[in-house]
């Protein structure tokens, strides 16, 4: 079981250099091959788990209050995203006549390849990382604050107010928190010494970072909910107020694709936080990678949690807390790392 | 070429620009339309347009029969019908100079209560889900359901209740109704403690309705809004108390009052109204004497010619009815003093210079219904 993914891995690798041999093709194809099987692995992991979350944070939201949720279609409503996909195939593709057309159709693209991209960094189980960059980190950070830009591009592009003032939001938001969510991981990265994965998890083979870094993870809990865009920092989408923010135009399929962005993103920064703080796909009995499903999934449980308690805040509360607390207080721990690994460098 | 150098002010401005709240908007309540003048997330500007609901119910009422008038009375706050019924009934009843059976007068006040009750858990939860709270809206809709429920025991409807007639109830309790209220009334106060811990204590909430949309006493007198929100203010200004209609001069109970008519306070005063409701109903229960439900009214309705305004405290303020008889079986003219209008008119004086998202609080917290504005 540990291996099992690796095995099919190494399956599908002896099978592509047979192919490259079979089709006289240069030995630096099949490396391509196996990238274009490493991504299509990804997508179906993001795209089945933004389809089991669908259904998740539907029935977690119905538990919380005192409802049943999806109840109708299979055992339990169990296929009702499969249901809703459907559905939403189905659906006529609306461009406003208004929209800035291609702005408009490329933010749907893009928005999705950002989240699809850092996946490529992330440990789904001992040695099982699709490309173990030696700035693993620094990757993610970067990839994951583009997409941005494609939440702008439709705001913008979608020529309406109610979308332009969702993603004047999400910029001022995700690029206010996207500090205090690196100096969190500054304090973890400081500890391993490296900004590589392998090396991050390696180093909480005999304690998790969460037990050093408290105040980092606390930091990195508040900050990655607001870079989710998820309650209760939900305002680029605040349906009170501003209907759908950026999505508000979007129908069909392109509204799918930000909605399977959205959870692509939760995916993800849940796998980064358990990795961090939470000893990544390491764990006794189980295989590391069930560990790091089950790690990610708590995570995922917590952030939904959290979406269906809390009210939203306001904006202008919404940057006080950012700029007047979070960065100083991040700050503060890195300060404190610093001088703590300075005292007991046995670390 | 002259260059003139630019004022702080100058620089920091940005294009102003309009946007249309509603018609069909998330947290309007109903078709309601706010046109917000905004600069960035401010708004400078708020103009109510409201009309969209018109059904003309006073127009209505001149080619009906003082009895047929009742049913239009639910279609006005529809959160609310109970109390809509009450106050039209008792209007009549002034005009027509009858009494009324002591069980029909409980009656009453145990519904009239009941529904505000109900009423005030439909304004917690739509603010709640307009600070985006979305469980606190399924808490207080859970409870609410158990009110509809008893409401519709009495009088087969649930929301449309018309309930009340002149000179009297249309029929008496079911055998099994009080025991259940009994069994409600004491399953009530563990919801409210549910919505203090879930809302009331809530950081966010107090930060997002601390000091917002506050509304001082004299501003709320100018407006003529009364109620909870005239309350919030600071006023303890409760018609059941100041003056007293039907029988509310026999209960004991107490009128809560806000200190900053913020919006905090007018979440605040709702919850502690329940409360009191509570105890209002449990008196009635222990009271309740056997009888009648309706004392001998004739069909036909003729009143003498003549004119009559009779005003109750309805869940969001001040509900008058204004009645004109020209001796005939139908009224010459009923005019309709609705709360929410009163509420709604100093929204914009609220609202000006807060955020966008304060707007939307403060829109939920001086709980409107369209049913009521528009007629």
């Amino acid at each position: 079981m540990e291996s099992l993914f690796i095995n099919i891995g190494n399956l599908c690798r002896e099978k592509v250099v047979e192919l490259t041999e079979v089709l006289n093709l240069p030995e630096a194809f099949a490396g391509y091959f196996m990238v274009l099987i490493y991504a299509i692995a990804i997508l179906t992991f993001v795209l089945l788990n933004a389809i089991v979350l669908v259904y998740l944070e539907r029935k977690i939201a119905a538990y919380l209050q005192q409802r049943l949720g999806p109840n109708r279609v299979g055992p339990r409503g169990i296929l009702q995203s499969l249901a809703d996909v459907v559905k939403l195939l189905g659906k006529e593709d609306i461009i406003p006549r208004a929209a800035d057309k291609w702005i408009f159709r490329l933010a749907a693209v893009l928005v999705i390849v950002p989240t699809v991209m850092v996946y490529a960094v992330i440990p789904f189980g001992k040695d099982m990382i699709a490309v173990d960059l030696n700035i693993g980190i620094f990757y993610f950070i970067a990839i994951s604050s583009t997409a941005t830009i494609a939440l702008l591009m439709a705001g913008w592009g979608s020529n309406n107010k109610y979308s332009l003032l969702g993603s004047m939001r999400v910029v001022a938001q995700m690029v206010s928190y996207e500090i205090p969510l690196v100096f969190s991981m500054l304090g973890v990265i400081m500890i391993a010494g490296s900004l590589q994965m392998s090396d991050i998890v390696a180093a909480q083979k005999d304690m998790w970072f969460i037990v050093f870094q408290p105040v980092a993870f606390l930091i990195f809990i508040i900050a990655a909910t607001a870079e989710l865009n998820r309650g209760p920092f939900d305002l680029p989408e605040g349906e009170q107020e501003i209907i759908a923010g950026p999505f508000t135009e979007y129908s069909g399929m392109r509204y799918a694709l930000f909605f399977t962005a959205e959870y692509a993103n939760l995916i993800s920064t849940s796998a980064i936080a358990a990795t961090l703080f939470l000893g990544g796909p390491s764990g006794p009995w189980l295989p590391s990678w069930m560990w790091f499903l089950i790690k990610v999934y708590a995570m995922i449980l917590f952030f939904m949690w959290i979406r269906w308690t809390i009210p939203r805040i306001r904006i202008d509360h919404l940057m006080k807390l950012n700029w007047k607390f979070l960065v100083p207080l991040s700050l503060v721990n890195i300060f404190v790392t610093g001088v703590a690994l300075k005292l007991f460098s046995g670390w | 070429m002259v260059f003139k150098r630019k004022t702080e002010d100058e620089v920091l401005q940005t294009e102003r620009y309009q946007i249309n709240l509603g018609p069909q908007h998330p947290s309007t309540h109903g078709v309601y339309q706010a046109i917000l003048t905004l600069d960035g997330e401010t708004v400078i500007d708020v103009e109510n347009v409201i009309g969209y609901l018109h059904r003309g119910i006073e127009k209505l009422a001149e080619d009906r029969t003082y009895t047929q008038i009742i049913p239009y009375t639910d279609r006005l706050d529809y959160i609310a019908a109970m109390l809509n019924n009450l106050g039209y009934v008792q209007t009549v009843e002034k005009l027509l100079d009858i009494e009324i059976p002591e069980r029909a007068e409980y009656l009453r006040v145990i519904m009239a209560e009941l529904q505000r009750i109900a009423s005030h858990m439909v304004f917690i939860g739509s603010f709640a889900i307009d600070i985006a709270s979305i469980t606190g809206w399924m808490y207080n809709f859970r409870d609410r359901e158990k009110i509809l429920d008893l409401l519709e025991m009495t009088c087969g409807s649930r929301i449309t209740t018309s309930y009340m007639r002149i000179g009297g109830v249309a029929e008496d309790i079911p055998a099994d109704f009080i025991p259940i209220l009994e069994r409600v009334l004491r399953e009530l106060p563990e919801g409210l403690e549910e919505y203090d811990e879930l809302l009331t204590g809530n950081e966010i909430l107090i930060g997002r309705t601390k000091g917002v949309g506050v509304i001082d006493i004299d501003t709320a007198l100018d407006y003529g809004i009364g109620g909870p929100n005239l309350r919030a203010c600071g006023l303890p200004f409760d018609l059941r108390k100041v003056r007293p209609y039907g029988i509310y001069d026999r209960f004991d109970f107490e009128v809560p009052t806000g200190e900053n008519g913020d919006s905090f306070d007018r979440f605040k005063i709702r919850l502690d109204e329940i409360r009191q409701s509570i105890r209002i109903i449990e008196q009635a229960i222990d009271n309740i004497p056997e009888g009648s439900v309706k004392s001998k009214v004739p069909r036909n309705i003729k009143p003498n010619a003549g004119e009559v305004y009779h005003q109750i405290e309805g869940a969001r303020g001040i509900l008058g009815y204004y009645l004109v008889s020209d001796g005939s079986t139908k009224p010459y003219r009923l005019h309709i003093h609705s709360p929410s209008l009163m509420s709604l008119g100093v929204f914009p004086e609220m609202t000006k210079g807060e955020l966008i998202q304060d707007a939307v609080v403060n829109l939920a917290s001086i709980d409107i219904v369209l049913g009521e504005i528009d007629r």
